[in-house]
């Protein structure tokens, strides 16, 4: 009977142990989730492996892929891990504190390296660095700290069929959508669909400016980039820690026309997500959609539609049928200099194999729908319409505006207080004043406070 | 059995014991040190003393977080316990359908918060397109938004633990009451409330640090907006750490550390004072 209490007591105790050891264990094994386990790499001849810190989940499915089709060609375990959307960071901080870090990370431009250059391991001399077609990022004692591998481009989507359409209307202000070359020819046009949108048969020109969270970042990090840009170029700099504002009038100019001529009353913008605007454009609600190529992919709704960009045009005199949208990049791949020597090696492997086989190439191009600045992709025909939109303006000999105000914003703070003033813009509750001052006052106080 | 368990009781408490100094010590340790920091991820501090603490307090934001938490807390902890004893008092009566009643009341404290918060999100602009205004209008419909949104969610939880109290009165004490002519009021007032003080206790401090804690909800349902004057501690202590560099990240960290603190603090005068009346 008393061997039957502590054999009682033994186990209960065990059951107990092994309750939190189970714990343990489960957290272990997460912080290397999503790909493949250690037992394949233990069979391949390399003896490092990577851990890729993916930052776009609309392409999380795609890198799983890729891996899984490396380590199989070579045997090198290749783990990616892909934050949720609007975390990276955060996902970043945790996982590069760990034993376990990423070998593999993503920075969005020069000033995340202020965060993370400490990580950056040099790249130059590498296969990705020394491919590279498009601007490597330095920092202080490290050559080439990041090499960005998708270019992006934004601006105003439009629904080529519908525009058409308008175009073919009796009266419509212009008879082809190639005679919308400044602010005044879109204004004029979109106010006319406006008006007529029943006759259209759609519910506005614009989809809705949500402020929403989940698409707010469309106006305060890339209509933002527009004002800061010209303000830049007039100045001949390409970075700053205060602004004048000279252009912010300019910023006004789009953010009302997007603001009347929209598919919702101003004062529900606050409520209106990305998903709301994506769909309205998808359903042929509105002609106008502000967002940038990857809003493409090849298995969403706009794949079936005929789509096309026009420049984000604020009423500057300079831009009059001479720019193109904006392109740039906010992808960089950057190798954690922390990682052991043969972690980084199978990182650099990795990366090559990427850009220059054949899987590689074909998936990166492909289901992706990158536009890869590397010279192994010269001549990878672009999957993505709104890509050759892009290059056409370049190809037509207009300049494309950089993405040098978005690199130079100073904080997530001062992306929502831009968010904020325009909340209270839209629904009448504050001035456009508002919107000034975080373009001007907050601007320098949020670069003081860095 | 029981000298056996005597005998094994390291045992049974290590696990426990160690699961919490893993999961909780550990952590706030961390986090007191990492308050005087400066630093990019845990495990690269720098040392810069007490400045984070002197940028926490400076920040005019912290301090309307910390207002906007301490009267949303008190309007909760209110309309949150009322509500809770009132639906309990109502099921503990000898109704029809009582059990389903329960469950249903009980059914929202199962869903998660943000999912809440973005439900309630479309429910009030759903409602407000009618007047074309939406949650982030002003601070009072934010305000009552999260007011509503949390007592629906909780008086569930808070209305189980009232009707345990109130099933453990004696059946006899209030029969002998009835007897002595006792009023409706008078029953409920000298026998049933001092009776479930105990669960008064546990209740207001359960709503209480809820309260203050609260994020998910804050976060999906006005995210702060408009301009910062719905943030409560808890999200304005999140976008102080990730809202600007590395260097702000300590500001957050101090922040989170006045907030523990205070917290503790509130939680224990509250079980002290409420407790001690509970024993009368």
């Amino acid at each position: 009977m008393r061997t039957c209490k502590k054999v009682f007591a033994v186990l209960s105790a065990a059951v107990l142990t092994a309750g939190v050891l189970a714990g343990c264990g489960s957290e272990s094994g997460g912080s290397g989730a999503g790909g493949s386990d250690a037992a394949g790499g233990a069979a391949g001849s390399a003896s490092g492996s990577v851990y890729y810190l993916n930052y776009k989940p609309e392409v999380d499915a795609q890198w799983q892929e890729l891996a899984a089709a490396y380590t199989e060609e070579t045997g090198v375990p290749v783990t990616v891990v892909t934050a949720a959307s609007g975390t990276y960071e955060q996902t970043l901080t945790s996982e590069i504190a760990k034993t376990e870090a990423p070998t593999l990370f993503q920075v969005e431009n020069q000033s995340w390296l202020d965060n993370w250059g400490q990580y950056c391991y040099d790249l130059s001399g590498s296969f990705i660095a020394e491919h590279s077609t498009a601007n490597t990022l330095s920092m202080e004692g490290v050559e080439v700290a990041a090499v960005p591998f998708a270019m992006e481009s934004y601006g105003i989507i439009y629904n080529v069929d519908l525009l058409n359409e308008y175009c073919a209307l009796e009266n419509a202000v212009i008879s082809s959508p190639s005679e919308i070359i400044d602010f005044a020819s879109l204004k004029a046009v979109a106010d006319d669909i406006q008006a007529r949108k029943v006759e259209l048969g759609v519910e506005g020109a614009f989809t809705s400016a949500g402020l929403d969270g989940s698409s707010n970042w469309r106006f305060t990090t890339h209509l933002a980039n527009v004002p800061i840009y010209w303000e830049y170029t007039k100045k001949g700099i390409t970075t700053a820690t205060s602004l004048d504002g000279t252009y912010v009038e300019n910023y006004k100019n789009l953010i009302d026309l997007y603001f009347t001529d929209s598919t919702c009353d101003s004062a529900l913008l606050s409520g209106k997500t990305g998903d709301d605007a994506l769909a309205e454009f998808c359903d042929g609600m509105a002609v106008f959609y502000q967002n940038g190529t990857w809003a493409w992919t090849a298995d969403n709704d706009m794949s079936a539609m005929n789509v096309a960009f026009l420049p984000l045009y604020t009423g500057v005199p300079e831009e009059k049928d001479s720019i193109g949208v904006c392109t740039g990049t906010g992808n960089f791949w950057c190798i954690n200099k922390n990682s052991t020597e043969e972690d980084i090696q199978a990182t650099l492997d990795f990366l090559e194999w990427v850009i220059s086989s054949e899987t590689g190439i074909s998936t990166m191009s492909g289901a992706m729908a990158f536009n890869c600045p590397f010279d192994t992709f010269a001549d990878v025909e672009l999957a993505n319409p709104l890509f050759t939109s892009a290059n056409s303006y370049e190809e037509a000999g207009k300049t494309h505006i950089s993405w040098i105000g978005t690199e130079s914003l100073p904080t997530e703070n001062w992306k929502s207080n831009l968010s904020s003033a325009l909340i209270e813009y839209s629904q009448g509750t504050g001035d456009w004043s508002g919107v000034e001052k975080v373009f001007t006052e907050d601007f320098k106080t949020e670069w003081e406070n860095r | 059995m029981e000298k056996a368990l005597k005998k094994y009781f390291p045992v049974f408490v290590l696990p426990t014991a160690a699961a919490f100094v893993i999961g909780f010590i550990v952590p706030f340790i961390m986090a007191v040190y990492l308050s005087f920091c400066s630093f990019t991820t845990v495990s690269d501090a720098k040392f810069v003393g007490i400045r984070n603490y002197i940028e926490a307090f400076k920040d005019t934001t912290f301090l309307h977080s910390v207002l906007f938490s301490a009267l949303f807390t008190v309007v909760t902890v209110i309309l949150i316990n009322v509500l809770a004893f009132t639906v309990a008092m109502c099921l503990t009566k000898k109704i029809k359908g009582t059990n389903i009643f329960r469950t249903i009341f009980f059914m929202p404290n199962l869903i998660g918060g943000i999912v809440l918060g973005y439900v309630w999100q479309l429910l009030f602009n759903g409602l407000l397109s009618y007047v074309n205004r939406t949650l982030t209008y002003s601070s009072v419909y934010g305000f009552w938004g999260l007011v509503i949104l949390l007592s629906w969610q909780q008086v569930g939880y808070m209305m189980i633990i009232y009707i345990a109290g109130i099933q453990n009165i004696a059946g006899d004490m209030l029969e002998a009451a009835e007897v002595d002519g006792a009023s409706g009021s008078q029953r409920l007032f000298k026998i049933i409330i001092p009776s479930v003080m105990p669960s008064i206790v546990i209740c207001t401090f359960l709503s209480l640090t809820n309260g203050f804690k609260l994020f998910d909800q804050n976060l999906a349902l006005t995210a702060g907006e408009p301009s910062r004057s719905t943030e409560m501690v808890a999200l304005n202590i999140y976008n102080t750490f990730y809202g600007s560099t590395a260097a702000y990240r300590g500001v957050g960290q101090a922040k989170a550390v006045v907030f523990a603190i205070a917290l503790a603090a509130i939680g224990v005068i509250q079980m002290k004072i409420t407790a001690g009346r509970g024993d009368k």
